[in-house]
């Protein structure tokens, strides 16, 4: 059996083929060196530190086998019109099968949204100073891999001072009527006193395996604030891996929030970097997870200079034979002298054959720091149940009146009203149909 | 309307009620008194279906039918009502929240239309006038980081929302002051009706000054040892509990 890296390889060897010339450009270098650390180093084995509760590496392996090209499968426009919500007005930006179907049309000024690769055709130079430069190839496998095949990813650019209206909504669709490999890259460039929420969902027509690998860089100036939403919803046939990396400059307000509900494998990696004093970073996560769901939630928060704040909140729900993973480390570097740094994960059990793993790593060189961490699994709390039944409340209903509580505090984090109220139907809708 | 018939029930192996027999009727206040560790609050919880205690013997029928056979929802359903002694608190769910799909389910078993929210909100507010509570005290989790006394009415608050055939007092008075006590007193004397009854389960004579009883029964190692009218609360108040355990000796 070929193994996943002499695989990926061949993709790439494909890949290089298929290209007109683009093969010399300065980008293509970039996706070649990232493709060399892969072939050096090799994907994550059972063993691996980051990867031990996760063998996305081995189960790619056994359920993709040797092809691991990108296929321009059909997506039917029912299933798009399905899951893009009518009442939600927002930029729509539609990629199939990683590639860029459709961008909105964009009526304000001073916001950019375009694809990765013209972005780079128009200003070589600038796009080069930033892509690759957060989510860096070294740092995993899988971001190498995505970086090797990037092309076809979103540019955003907000200007500065620029609050822009509406959220942009990026929705992935992959056709897997027969397996299928997508990658894409996303670069998001938000400039000093500018305002964005951005939002990246993956839904996938057909049961055969399929496998999505994201990355964003994002760049938040100078007192910018911008909120990065990601919704995984999809077939419990698609594998995903999400990176997502976050520079944040003086006075920025960061939010990220995961949001899973379904899929085969995930893994998500949010590494935020707080380079200046007076930075906010948020983290929120919920997982509700059943069948064999299983994800995985990696961030790491680095504090390099003084006076900076984050917040990080993961809850989840595991059911049926799923598993949940989390790891949060929180590195306070020697020079971030009253940094404020706090971050909990509280699960909760409904099966006696779901797992959760998780882990809080704090490294702190600084001495002058508040930090906390805190991470809880258990059962519901069934005097709470007696009690809501006592009050005439059926049992499915208690359960779910309480499982919603419990999944409340951080969807009510989302900013966006609109996208918080779906999203709130969706866990709700969820929770009511679990038993 | 509700008859116990040599019930026992025990929890892990370790019997708690051994046989305990009492009729209530509508429009009775029943007062149950005794010693800690009596089992006046395991009666409490089988009566309202806490599933942590077996039944291993006796019968309870309330309004004629099998009590024992239904699940707790479906007694609250048919009209019993317990207020806890230790209300749990639960966050992320409100108090008017919950309740609201509490009255609905109720409403729905007996046949009636959902309230509707404007309805709703203009029952809340007569029945909070009721127990002095406040809007926002609702409008938080619920019972999250509520003082004792704030619990306490929040329970007769829910009681006054639910309007039971039977409710269960399981030492609401225990640890209140007198304001608080009196406010939560008023509460359950305003609710009487003809056709509702209720049983005070308490440690102190204290609360029966405001709820007067109509029968005070002492239990005492599971059973019923001795009933009588409110008097029987005043001497258990000047004499204790020995007396009656020395009684019992005797015998």
């Amino acid at each position: 059996m070929h193994n996943l890296s002499e695989n990926v390889a061949s993709a790439f060897r494909t890949f290089e083929q298929a290209m007109n010339g683009e093969s010399a450009s300065k980008f293509h270098e970039v996706r070649k060196s990232a493709f060399e650390h892969l072939e050096t180093n090799g994907f994550p084995v059972l063993k691996a530190e980051e990867y031990k509760f996760t063998p996305l590496a081995k189960t790619l392996e056994k359920g993709f086998g040797e092809n691991l090209i990108t296929t321009d499968q059909e997506v039917s426009q029912d299933f798009i019109d399905q899951h893009i919500p009518a009442d939600l007005d927002a930029y729509n930006v539609i990629f199939i099968n990683g590639q860029l179907k459709q961008l909105p049309a964009v009526t304000e000024s001073g916001l950019t949204i375009t694809s990765l690769w013209d972005a780079y055709q128009n200003d070589p130079e600038t796009i080069l100073k930033q892509f690759g430069q957060l989510a860096k190839p070294e740092n995993d496998a899988f971001l190498a891999w995505n970086t090797a095949f990037a092309k076809q990813g979103l540019y955003v650019k907000v200007d500065k001072h620029v609050t822009v209206t509406k959220p942009i909504m990026i929705y992935h669709f992959v056709g897997a009527l027969k397996q299928n490999v997508m990658h894409n890259r996303n670069l998001m460039v938000v400039e000093a006193s500018a305002q964005v929420s951005i939002n990246e969902s993956v839904k996938t027509e057909g049961d055969a395996p399929s496998f999505s690998n994201l990355a964003s860089e994002i760049y938040v100036g100078q007192n910018a604030r911008v909120e990065f939403t990601k919704v995984q919803n999809d077939v419990n046939t698609a594998f995903q891996f999400g990176q997502t990396s976050v520079y944040q400059t003086r006075d920025s307000h960061f939010k990220s929030n995961t949001i899973t509900l379904n899929g085969a494998m995930i893994r998500n990696n949010v590494n935020i970097t707080l380079d200046d004093e007076n930075c906010e970073a948020h983290m929120y996560g919920i997982y509700l997870l059943k069948g064999k769901s299983h994800v995985d939630n990696h961030t790491v928060v680095d504090h390099r200079k003084p006076n900076s704040y984050s917040n990080e909140l993961y809850k989840g729900i595991v059911d049926d034979k799923a598993k949940g993973v989390f790891n949060g480390k929180i590195f306070v570097r020697k020079e971030a002298q009253k940094t404020n740094a706090f971050q909990s994960n509280n699960n909760i059990l409904l099966s006696d054959t779901a797992t959760v793993n998780t882990k809080p790593q704090l490294e702190i060189w600084a001495d002058d720091v508040k930090c906390s961490h805190g991470c809880t699994v258990g059962q519901m709390d069934e005097e709470a149940i007696f009690y809501l039944r006592a009050r005439g409340i059926d049992e499915q209903s208690a359960k779910a009146m309480l499982l919603y509580a419990f999944s409340r505090d951080v969807l009510e984090n989302i900013s966006v009203t609109s996208l918080r109220s779906h999203l709130d139907q969706l866990v709700s809708d969820r929770l009511h149909t679990n038993d | 309307m509700l008859k116990i018939d040599n019930l026992h029930a025990s929890i892990e192996g370790k019997e708690i009620l051994r046989g305990i027999n009492l009729t209530v009727n509508p429009g009775e206040v029943h007062a149950i008194m005794g010693p800690n560790g009596s089992g006046k609050s395991t009666l409490a919880s089988v009566l309202a279906g806490r599933e942590d205690y077996e039944i291993t013997a006796g019968a309870v029928a309330f309004q004629g039918a099998d009590l024992l056979a239904l699940s707790p929802e479906e007694r609250a359903r048919e009209g019993i009502f317990l207020a806890f002694q230790y209300p749990v608190e639960i966050p992320g769910v409100t108090t008017t929240n919950f309740l609201k799909t509490a009255v609905n389910q109720i409403r729905e078993h007996k046949g009636l239309n959902p309230m509707d929210a404007v309805e709703f909100l203009k029952t809340m507010k007569e029945k909070m006038k009721l127990v002095e509570i406040d809007q926002s005290l609702l409008s938080r989790s619920l019972n999250e980081g509520f003082s004792g006394g704030e619990k306490k009415r929040n329970e007769i608050f829910q009681m006054a929302m639910l309007e039971p055939t039977l409710a269960i007092l399981d030492e609401t008075d225990s640890g209140l002051d007198i304001d608080a006590l009196k406010v939560v007193a008023h509460g359950v004397n305003t609710l009487k009706r003809k056709d509702n009854a209720t049983i005070v389960v308490t440690h102190y004579q204290r609360l029966l000054d405001y709820i007067v009883p109509d029968y005070v029964h002492v239990l005492y190692q599971g059973r019923i040892v001795k009933s009588g009218d409110k008097s029987l609360a005043l001497d258990l108040e000047a004499k204790g509990y020995d007396w009656i355990k020395e009684e019992l000796a005797a015998v």
